[in-house]
């Protein structure tokens, strides 16, 4: 009982606006007015964004899996070891991991509330996020005129579908990203918000990057190991 | 003793901004209340019940004598194929949904879900999926693969168009799923009043949030399995090209990695609508309560860890066959946990039999019978006997019908008194009650000889000496008895939300905290936040001396997500790629993809 008293006064104190009638009231607070507890230690944003991060790793786990069920299955075509390049692909994988370090960046700075330094760091990831799909569509082309189609092989389907669907989430980080700095700089995000939402932001960064090191180990470098 | 009429004094909370309270076609298009949301599932659910219900009735009147023919081949094939998809995704998840967005907030106490607009957003891409899987019977004809849509079957030789309809409307049913799995994930975990710890959370909110981690977690692989077949039909590739190489394993592994943890998406939601039922008439706390969430949580992984016993004989070989075989088992002990928990609360229970009880109570040999039948498949020689046959047809609607559906009714006759303010007839509620359960015994009990009499499943017609001719016709009447019963049920429904008894804020002097406010509730939910002290809050405020739920003595302030159209715009242009996609006019689809760009911009952009 005394135990579940301490928890309630907890959780009151979390909230933020509490009993103090006068307390002025700030826009900023908005989402949190609808009694967010924090029985976790985590905003809701950023709990949602991990659930959905498990939810990517499923949806990911599917497509690498395929990948490998039909590894070595197909009956015609180039195979990868006819056309992998794996110094091309080193260089725009290089890119994309140096991305990672400039988004850490940027969400230190929005922390400190440097919001300059935070738009510059976030234009330079999705500059290379942006180059790393660029990367994708030259390997893409150069892959087809050799030969290598969506309908070639089972390898032409699964490795287009699975890198093409990585593609797409870069895609959907860099026009993200993109947003977020065109929002911070009309002043159309609460400032209070913003190291939140561009950490958000980053968690997905990472983890669209860890899921090309596997696709990159797995995929491209597994082909030299034999 | 304290009694909930304390409540009354309390004053509604001071508004930083008013929420919505009409009901104009706007209001509804608009809404973010989680409560209206919830209004819409329910609606959406019973009609895809009265459609799935209506195929059902149709194909079980092809079947009822022998060598008919008023429902052939694909027409046939159309109709189960739609009956399964609808029942499933169209009637008991929205159903489901409708209980999660109506009760759940206010079961833990809290204002609304975590991300009101994406819980709209979720509402409108469930429906508009709906839709346009339907739009199949106007521009093209039923899927007839089946609610499976086991690959090659479903490509291009041989799936005419209605199959691209089938997927599209799929895939948007995925991403609602997965988009509102999260959203209630965090709104459970984050969301509680204070003092609401995990155990005192209400079981019925507890198999709701295992219910979205499962959907979270388990809709990703049948998206990958849909992508895959999208892009077989719409753009060459070869998944599922066996002259290629591909291999029809593909598609039932990422298929039943989500169709079985999908079955208990299906059937948890009712074991806790049976866990709140249950102790509310008995007058006793629930028996092992926390026994009853940890089997709901065991029961939550394991059943990612089941799906190959649907393809014992798809020729896995023995090590796979064998590991699932011992997943399959082990999965019927925490249920059979729950069996008993049930059982041990009626023991010695003081018992109210009003019809919500009688459906809850009648749920558990209805579901054991299911859960028995179904273990029995955990053996593959069994399997390999039984596989597609009407015995496992009689299984699983033993589970989805003689339990989730009946879980789902007893949760109708408990909780609709607080959405509508008003009791539901029992005496018409008793009538459904006893033609439903009648007319469903009738149905499905003698499927079970039929299995074992070697009829199998998605034949539209069988011989007049097959011997099969008594248990079909005995089935097509039990049909007549559920449609009858429904029909009861919505009578009642509708003359009840308006000429009703009243039921106030406690008809069934319950347990938790939905039964502290109003019914309906005001639009802000709860006037005060309440702490709670125990599992049944409400009970210990009414019963238990010095676990009384305080009014505090100022108001809350509070502020309200206000009404919204981009949740609806943003889903509109997800239809739109899809229907580019489905049609080849690639057009659409880049309209529809930049309008979900610039939608989001808005959402993103818009004060809340």
């Amino acid at each position: 009982m005394s135990e579940a008293v301490a928890i309630a006064h907890d959780g009151h104190s979390h909230d933020g606006h509490g009993h103090d009638a006068g307390h002025g009231h700030d826009a900023g607070h908005g989402h949190h007015q609808l009694t967010e507890n924090n029985f976790l230690g985590l905003p809701n944003i950023k709990l949602a964004m991990w659930a959905f991060l498990g939810s990517e790793c499923m949806f990911f786990g599917s497509l690498i899996g395929t990948y490998f069920f039909y590894r070595e299955m197909s009956l015609g075509g180039p195979m990868p070891e006819d056309i992998f390049d794996v110094n091309i692909t080193s260089i725009s994988t290089f890119l994309l991991l140096m991305s990672s370090v400039t988004m850490a960046l940027a969400v230190d700075n929005a922390r400190q509330r440097n919001f300059g330094k935070m738009r510059a760091f976030i234009l330079a990831t999705a500059a290379q996020g942006a180059a790393f799909v660029g990367f994708q569509i030259y390997e893409f082309s150069h892959f087809v005129a050799h030969g290598l189609k969506l309908s070639t092989s089972l390898f032409g389907s699964t490795f287009y579908t699975m890198t093409g669907f990585h593609g797409a989430h870069v895609s959907v980080g860099v026009i993200w990203l993109v947003m977020v700095a065109l929002l911070a700089t009309q002043g159309k995000l609460n400032k209070d918000k913003i190291a939140i939402n561009v950490e958000v932001m980053g968690l997905y960064w990472h983890f669209v990057d860890i899921v090309w090191i596997i696709i990159f180990t797995f995929v491209y470098l597994l082909e030299f190991t034999r | 003793m304290a009694s909930i009429a304390d409540f009354a004094g309390a004053q509604p909370p001071v508004y930083h901004q008013e929420r919505e309270s009409k009901y104009g076609l706007s209001d509804w298009l608009t809404t973010v209340d989680h409560k209206k949301i919830g209004i819409l599932y329910g609606i959406s659910g019973l009609a895809g019940l009265a459609v799935g219900g209506l195929e059902a009735l149709l194909f079980r009147i092809q079947l009822a004598q022998p060598d008919q023919h008023i429902f052939v081949g694909d027409q046939f094939n159309g109709l189960v194929t739609m009956h399964a998809t609808t029942m499933v995704f169209m009637a008991v998840m929205p159903l489901i949904a409708a209980i999660s967005n109506y009760f759940v907030p206010l079961m833990i106490g809290a204002r609304d879900v975590a991300f009101p607009r994406l819980n709209a957003f979720s509402y409108w891409t469930f429906l508009f999926g709906v839709l346009l899987m339907h739009s199949s019977l106007i521009f093209a004809e039923f899927p007839a693969a089946g609610w499976t849509g086991y690959a090659p079957l479903t490509t291009k030789p041989y799936g005419a168009g209605g199959i691209d309809f089938w997927w599209a409307g799929l895939a948007m049913l995925a991403i609602s799923s997965m988009i509102a799995g999260v959203n209630f994930v965090v709104t459970i975990l984050n969301m509680r009043a204070p003092g609401m710890t995990l155990m005192r959370v209400p079981v019925l909110a507890w198999m709701i949030l295992v219910v979205q981690f499962l959907l979270a977690f388990s809709f990703p692989p049948v998206t990958v399995g849909l992508i895959l077949l999208a892009f077989d039909r719409t753009f060459g590739s070869v998944f599922y090209e066996t002259s290629m190489g591909g291999d029809p394993h593909l598609w039932q592994h990422l298929f039943w990695l989500f169709g079985h943890p999908e079955v208990y998406v299906l059937i948890l939601p009712s074991m806790g609508i049976v866990s709140e039922v249950l102790p509310v008439f008995s007058r006793k706390p629930l028996f092992g309560h926390h026994a009853v969430i940890f089997s709901g949580i065991f029961i939550g992984f394991v059943g990612f860890g089941v799906w190959g016993h649907h393809m014992f004989t798809s020729g896995m070989g023995p090590i796979a066959d064998a590991a699932f075989a011992v997943t399959t088992a082990i999965i019927a002990v925490p249920t059979g946990v729950k069996i008993f928990n049930w059982l041990g609360t009626l023991v010695h229970a003081k018992m109210r039999l009003t019809t919500a009880m009688l459906f809850a109570v009648t749920f558990i040999p209805q579901f054991t019978i299911g859960g028995l039948s179904g273990v029995m498949h955990a053996s593959p020689p069994l399997d390999l006997q039984q596989h597609d046959s009407y015995f496992v047809v009689a299984h699983f609607h033993y589970v989805l019908v003689g339990g989730a559906l009946t879980g789902l009714f007893a949760g109708a006759y408990f909780y609709l008194p607080k959405i509508t303010g008003r009791l539901l007839d029992e005496t018409l509620g008793k009538i459904h009650f006893w033609m439903f359960i009648i007319g469903f015994n009738l149905t499905f009990f003698p499927m079970h000889l039929l299995g074992n009499n070697g009829m199998p499943r998605r034949i539209f017609t069988y011989p007049a000496d097959a011997g099969w001719n008594t248990e079909n016709m005995i089935g097509t009447i039990g049909v007549v008895f559920q449609v009858v019963s429904v029909l009861i049920f919505f009578y009642n429904m509708m003359v009840s939300s308006k000429k009703g008894a009243v039921a106030g804020s406690d008809p069934w002097d319950a347990n938790t905290l939905e039964w502290m406010i109003p019914s309906p509730p005001p639009v802000h939910n709860f006037d005060f936040t309440p702490v709670v002290l125990s599992e049944r809050p409400l009970w210990d405020h009414k019963y238990t001396p010095g676990f009384e739920i305080t009014v505090p003595a100022q108001r809350e302030e509070i502020h309200m997500p206000s009404y919204s159209w981009r949740p609806i715009i943003v889903s509109g242009f997800v239809l739109l790629v899809l229907i580019g996609l489905l049609s080849h006019i690639w057009a659409l689809s880049v309209v529809g993809g930049v309008g979900i760009v610039v939608g989001v911009y808005f959402w993103v952009s818009e004060p809340v």
